[in-house]
């Protein structure tokens, strides 16, 4: 015990980098594990007389989706006018303005709707289920349900996985209406191009591939932001400064798994 | 000391046998056993850092041992399925330190929530059910006030009310007078008596306050730096010789150990920055 050599810089920043891969791959693990024991308890539930309640499902469905549509839909009508923008500008370079619906279609139904609205339901709901598990864990809120006989994921995980899984899809559809629309007065507005054309324009081009390639993204990112905010929860420390912690962390993490993913899922997809 | 051999009779509910558990390379407890009768109030008692919470945890199966056996209503816990784990744990109670009551649902919810469920019991029954609780810990008409409303004697009544709302044959308490003033605590230990008498379960009361112990327990263990440093009944631990359990009494600080090559090491702090690096 006594004596032990100082280990050299080198040596200490291997054996951090060591650490933090295994800390990583361990928390990869419980999130796997976590996907895998919600949708066990899902189908055996019932069986096993310990059944997911739908209320705490539309419960968590109200707070993750519902209550997040006037913010939702603000980003999105923004996103699309800022699209709208930047492609008239940039297509004025060729005298191609008019073309510019085109670009917004895609890339509001492709990229900027599911990324917006994955990014705000992080911020919003990620945070508050880490904050939330994080909490009941330091009140010993979560032992009491182990002792109690409940099980703490069917309980607390499935609802929340399942409430963001239905809702940010829903979001995201929103926020492809939303923005499209947004998009439409500001071409209407600078170009005169009339709605009705635009949205001809708009409908002529997308397909169900399109929409399709946003929302299940946007299905991934659902599962992404829950068990980030969940794992993240469960791995409290400390008291309340550690619960702002580990929110912290959730949403940056969970932000962070979101980009990656989006650009990962449309190299795969688009290939 | 051994007082099992004296009192053989009453049924054991609780019996730990060589208990030995490690949280992370540290060893916690180191080889504790003791057993508790149907029908009795223990209470563990020790210094902070004495493994008694510890214990508790085993005991509450919210831990993994490393060796030894604990029997719970004479089932070895570690060798239960996760289905027969539940069922044992309807027939436990826990009542924590905090309170530990859901704070987005309601007193009378939080109680109903064991019944709900485990039981196919209507609604009406059960809110009830949570009623009758709730007046047994002096709580009613408080049950549509969210925890949050509530102060600190009543948070724990309500858990009490909570932990005892499936008839358990055992109820374990987690310090329930800690942070409460004299008169609140002592309705406390009240009602941890008044229960026992009323439903014949046995109690397993940690807590580190004399007073309280000396007021509802039946037998006491003390564990020490992992070890049971005593098992007995209230006489038999006011007469004991140990110059420990009489520091315990009077409230005396313990002796330092006057180990002079630890005392150096912490000094130079050669074993710290080992230390440090986990």
């Amino acid at each position: 015990m006594a004596g032990e050599p100082e280990p050299s810089p080198v040596v200490a920043t291997v054996e951090k980098i060591g650490r933090n891969t295994v800390a990583a791959v361990e928390e990869m693990g419980t999130a796997g594990g976590l996907i895998f024991e919600s949708v066990y308890w899902l189908v055996m539930g019932r069986r096993l007389r310990q059944p997911v309640r739908l209320p705490s499902i539309f419960q968590q469905m109200m707070e993750i989706g519902i209550q997040a549509i006037p913010i939702v839909a603000l980003m999105a009508g923004t996103i699309g006018v800022m699209l709208a923008i930047q492609g008239i500008h940039t297509l004025r370079i060729f005298g191609a303005e008019s073309r510019v619906t085109i670009g917004i279609a895609l890339s509001m139904t492709r990229e900027f709707a599911p990324l917006i609205t994955g990014i705000l339901v992080a911020g919003r709901s990620g945070s508050a289920l880490a904050a939330r598990i994080g909490t009941m864990k330091i009140n010993q809120e979560i032992d009491a349900l182990h002792v109690m006989g409940i099980n703490p994921v069917r309980f607390l995980v499935v609802p929340a996985l399942l409430g963001t899984m239905v809702m940010v899809p829903c979001l995201t559809f929103m926020s492809d209406i939303v923005g499209l629309f947004a998009a439409g007065l500001y071409v209407n507005a600078e170009l005169s191009i009339s709605m009705a054309a635009y949205f001809d324009e708009v409908r002529e081009i997308l397909n169900t591939d399109h929409l399709m390639h946003g929302l299940s993204k946007s299905a991934i990112f659902a599962v992404l932001i829950a068990v980030i905010g969940v794992v993240n929860g469960a791995a409290v420390k400390g008291g309340a400064e550690g619960v702002g912690r580990v929110t912290t962390r959730a949403v940056v993490q969970s932000i962070s798994a979101i980009v990656v993913t989006d650009m990962i899922f449309a190299f795969v997809v688009t290939r | 000391m051994n007082a099992t051999a004296a009192v053989p009779a009453a049924a054991r509910v609780i019996e730990v046998e060589n208990l030995v558990t490690h949280y992370g390379p540290r060893m916690i407890l180191k080889g504790v056993s003791m057993e508790v009768r149907e029908g009795e109030i223990m209470a563990i008692m020790g210094g902070s850092g004495s493994g008694k919470s510890t214990l508790l945890r085993h005991l509450m199966a919210l831990e993994r041992q490393t060796s030894g056996i604990i029997r719970i209503l004479g089932e070895e816990i570690a060798s239960l399925s996760a289905r027969e784990l539940v069922e044992l744990r309807k027939k436990t109670g826990v009542a924590f330190q905090g309170g530990a009551l859901f704070s987005s649902m309601t007193v009378g919810e939080n109680i109903m929530l064991p019944l709900y469920e485990h039981t196919d019991l209507d609604r009406h029954t059960m809110e009830i059910m949570a009623r009758m609780k709730l007046e047994v810990v002096n709580l009613a008409g408080f049950e549509n006030l969210m925890p949050s409303e509530l102060s600190g004697g009543m948070i724990k009544r309500a858990a009490m009310a909570r932990a005892i709302v499936m008839d358990p044959k055992i109820l374990f308490c987690d310090e329930p007078s800690a942070g409460l003033d004299p008169a609140v605590s002592s309705a406390l230990d009240d009602l941890i008596l008044r229960l026992r008498d009323a439903m014949g379960m046995s109690v397993v009361v940690v807590t580190h306050e004399l007073e309280s112990i000396f007021k509802i327990a039946d037998r006491v263990t003390v564990l020490d730096q992992g070890k049971i440093l005593f098992i007995g009944t209230i006489a038999e631990l006011r007469g004991s010789p140990s110059e420990r359990i009489q520091n315990l009494l009077n409230r005396r600080p313990e002796d330092d150990d006057v180990d002079l090559d630890a005392y150096l090491t912490r000094l130079t702090g050669e074993s710290v920055t080992g230390a440090a690096k986990l």
